[in-house]
């Protein structure tokens, strides 16, 4: 595939159909780039140093807004014994700066410079904390405690900007930082390729496997009108053209540009060995809902990018093989609950 | 209907909830007529597989009476008297056309989290936590049973619920046990615990043609069922030093040719074994205690067959991979493919070959199901199988 086998940076103003897939092409006004390397090709195949400044992300969050919130329990806990309004309105103020470097951490693709930030932040809370330790009245037990945790968490925070600064500052990171997720999944589907090639050709079929998909109408000439589910019932629409297309091979497909959803696909078949039918994979381009952070928010209710489009190939290979997705109590709507019967609707 | 739900570790309660619904087209709705509480229930009872929600129904083993079917169901019908096989299976994809029914690719709509636990996920089970589909179960009035086509078999109604339900489950996994030993003529089979699986694993290995037949266990009712019932040489493994060097007298220093492990994650053992075992346990440092299948390792002959069918849960530790790669062993599991197995079983009990209803030692009505769990998990009452009479 076009992701695997690029490995350089390279600059691409390819218009030939012939040549290229659509994600091979920009539909945006960005700038002009393949998407070079397989580290980037998978958003949700993270590395080390990724995790890492995404726990002190969340962390972050969480201890913002402990101070924001609760202030005067956060006082007590470092060894402020007689929290006066100054230190709290001091420690709601560093609860915010933590709030914003959380945000700023989990919402960019590069985080060093955030994560850099946080080392900053760690100095200033330091030097807080040696304040009050100066003052006697305080609990010296506790300020002592609380300057170790934070000691254990600025050498985290330097060793996270220190892993993250070993990235490759790569065009499709710079990408990235725009917010576009690009995903890859494949599976093997027990049809001859004639018939999955087909299926999937059909582009009104789509919905019958992809979960956010409400419509897919043909509308002539290659081009598709797309209708998917946004949260609170409403719906988002575009137009997509459909940018090659080779006979149980491949179709690849891309909003048109100027559309409010930046979404480019493509599909590869291909015969699987023996008798297992045939090998799908698919790579899909797309905008998620308030970029980055958009979707590490989305993770936490498991919507994570490439997860669904698994979900949906998984679906893909449920419905060319029995017929329909298989349901179960307990999945039948979305959310935990138990493998009980209920008299509530289908809703997957 | 009334059915048994998990509320928390050993907490069951039997609770008023709706009745199921067709959801898919292949589905039929069962009225169930008896169902037994397995070994593997226990696993999730004492919270040992994770994945549980309160509220989930339990159950694996049922059978009763088809009442309604979706509108592609071909082969099943309203008023048969089924058995319905743990494994839910579609019958299409590339496992079920290889017969290997417990590794569906189809029926698992929660694959994704198997895969994350597994590498890979195997099939959908009734009842059985939501890592295998969040199947409600069939430890109830009614159950939903996808793919009505491919598992449920009908019964004749010359044979008795009891006679049948087995199949279901405990029979065609003991059998499977045995089988995937690979007995010849002459062959000594061992097979770690004598609970209702092991016994039948124990009967299974004689019909397959072993010559000896070893049950281990710690409970004289055991291994007395297993010998008196099953035909078993017993080994109260309480009472001996070793059960390797029993084995090896046993067999005159070859060891069994086959190991049968049909105790899985909860093994025992007495000494600082154990011990060590359930601590790492307790702190969660493996989630089993792989006892039974060490030991089985280490007492198998040279290029013998260990054969694993008790269930595992999640991580083992002190795994003797040197024995069983310098001696040549060959180690084969799954859970039972019951789809494959249940006509043939069932031709075997109508011949008179086997008869299952000797591991029953208690009848209960659906609606004391907990104290059923309660006295099959802490072996009260020299308890081996409890059987719950749902109508």
């Amino acid at each position: 595939m076009a992701a695997s086998t690029e490995t350089g940076v390279e600059s691409s103003t390819r218009t030939d159909r012939g040549a290229g897939t659509a994600l091979g092409q920009k539909a945006r006004p960005r700038q002009e780039a393949t998407a070079p390397y397989q580290r980037l090709a998978d958003e949700d195949r993270g590395t080390g140093g990724e995790s890492l400044s995404d726990f002190l992300g969340y962390f972050s969050i969480g201890l913002g807004l402990a101070e924001v919130l609760a202030p005067t329990a956060i006082a007590r806990l470092i060894g402020v014994k007689h929290p006066n309004d100054r230190n709290r309105t001091l420690l709601r103020l560093l609860g915010l700066r933590e709030i914003s470097s959380g945000v700023a951490i989990l919402s960019n693709q590069q985080p060093k410079k955030s994560v850099m930030s946080r080392v900053a932040g760690d100095a200033l809370d330091l030097a807080l904390l040696g304040a009050t330790l100066a003052n006697s009245e305080n609990d010296r037990g506790r300020t002592l405690f609380a300057t170790a945790n934070v000691l254990a968490v600025t050498a985290l925070d330097v060793m996270a900007s220190k892993t993250l600064a070993r990235q490759p500052e790569t065009v499709a990171n710079e990408q990235m930082d725009e917010g576009i997720i690009r995903t890859k999944r494949s599976i093997t589907v027990g049809r001859p390729v004639d018939d999955v090639y087909s299926f999937w050709h059909d582009f009104q079929n789509l919905p019958r496997f992809m979960r956010h998909l409400e419509s897919v109408q043909m509308t002539g000439n290659g081009r598709s009108h797309w209708v998917a589910k946004a949260p609170a019932g409403k719906t988002v629409e575009w137009d997509a053209e459909t940018t090659d297309d080779r006979i149980n091979e491949l179709i690849a497909w891309r909003s048109l540009p100027g559309s409010k959803v930046y979404n480019a696909g493509e599909v590869r078949f291909a015969r699987a060995p023996g008798d297992r039918g045939t090998e799908l994979r698919v790579t899909l381009e797309y905008d998620p809902p308030f970029g980055k952070f958009g979707s590490k928010v989305a993770m936490l209710w498991r919507e994570e990018p490439g997860q669904q489009v698994a979900d949906d190939l998984r679906h893909f290979k449920q419905v060319m093989e029995t017929g329909e997705i298989v349901l179960s109590d307990a999945t039948k709507r979305r959310g935990p609950r138990p493998a009980q019967p209920d008299n509530k609707p289908v809703e997957l | 209907m009334k059915a048994t739900c998990w509320i928390a570790p050993r907490h069951m309660e039997v609770r008023d909830v709706p009745d199921p619904t067709i959801l898919n087209h292949q589905d039929c709705i069962v009225k169930v007529t008896s169902t037994a509480i397995c070994g593997s229930d226990l696993h999730l009872y004492n919270g040992f597989l994770p994945m549980m929600e309160p509220g989930d129904i339990m159950g694996h083993e049922f059978m009763g009476e088809v009442v309604e079917v979706g509108p592609d169901v071909k082969k099943v019908a309203v008023g048969d008297r089924v058995v319905v096989p743990f494994p839910i299976a579609c019958g299409a994809c590339g496992a079920c056309k290889a017969k290997a029914y417990s590794l569906c690719e189809n029926s698992n709509p929660n694959a994704w989290i198997a895969e994350k636990m597994l590498g890979h996920s195997p099939s959908g089970i009734f009842g059985y936590s939501h890592l295998t589909g969040g199947f409600a179960g069939g430890q109830a009035e009614y159950a939903r049973v996808p793919f009505a086509d491919v598992g449920p078999l009908k019964v004749p109604e010359n044979l008795s619920d009891e006679q049948v339900l087995f199949l279901s489950d405990i029979l065609p996994t003991g059998y499977m046990g045995a089988e995937m030993c690979g007995i010849k003529p002459g062959d000594t089979v061992a097979v770690w615990g004598c609970g209702p699986v092991g016994q039948f694993a124990i009967a299974s290995a004689y019909l397959l043609g072993a010559e000896k037949v070893i049950g281990i266990d710690r409970f004289p009712y055991r291994l007395q069922m297993a010998s008196e019932k099953a035909g078993a040489v017993t080994v109260n493994y309480e009472e001996v030093d070793s059960v390797p060097d029993v084995l090896k007298d046993l067999t005159a220093g070859r060891g069994p040719d086959h190991c049968i492990d049909a105790v899985g994650a909860e093994g025992h053992t007495h000494g600082v074994q154990y011990l060590h075992d359930r601590a790492k346990q307790m702190m969660r440092m493996q989630t089993d205690r792989p006892i039974a299948l060490r030991e089985a390792i280490m007492s198998c002959a040279n290029g013998g067959t260990v054969s694993v069918i008790g269930v595992y849960t999640g991580l083992i530790d002190k795994f003797p991979m040197n024995a069983v790669m310098n001696r040549s062993l060959t180690i084969k599991t799954g859970q039972c493919h019951c789809q494959r197995y249940m006509q043939p079983l069932l031709d075997r009990i109508q011949r008179g070959e086997i008869d299952p209803t000797f591991v029953i030692t208690h009848r209960l009505p659906l609606a004391d199901a907990p104290r059923g769990y309660d006295i099959f998990n802490k072996k009260l009452d020299n308890c081996e199988k409890v059987v719950l009479k749902a109508a």
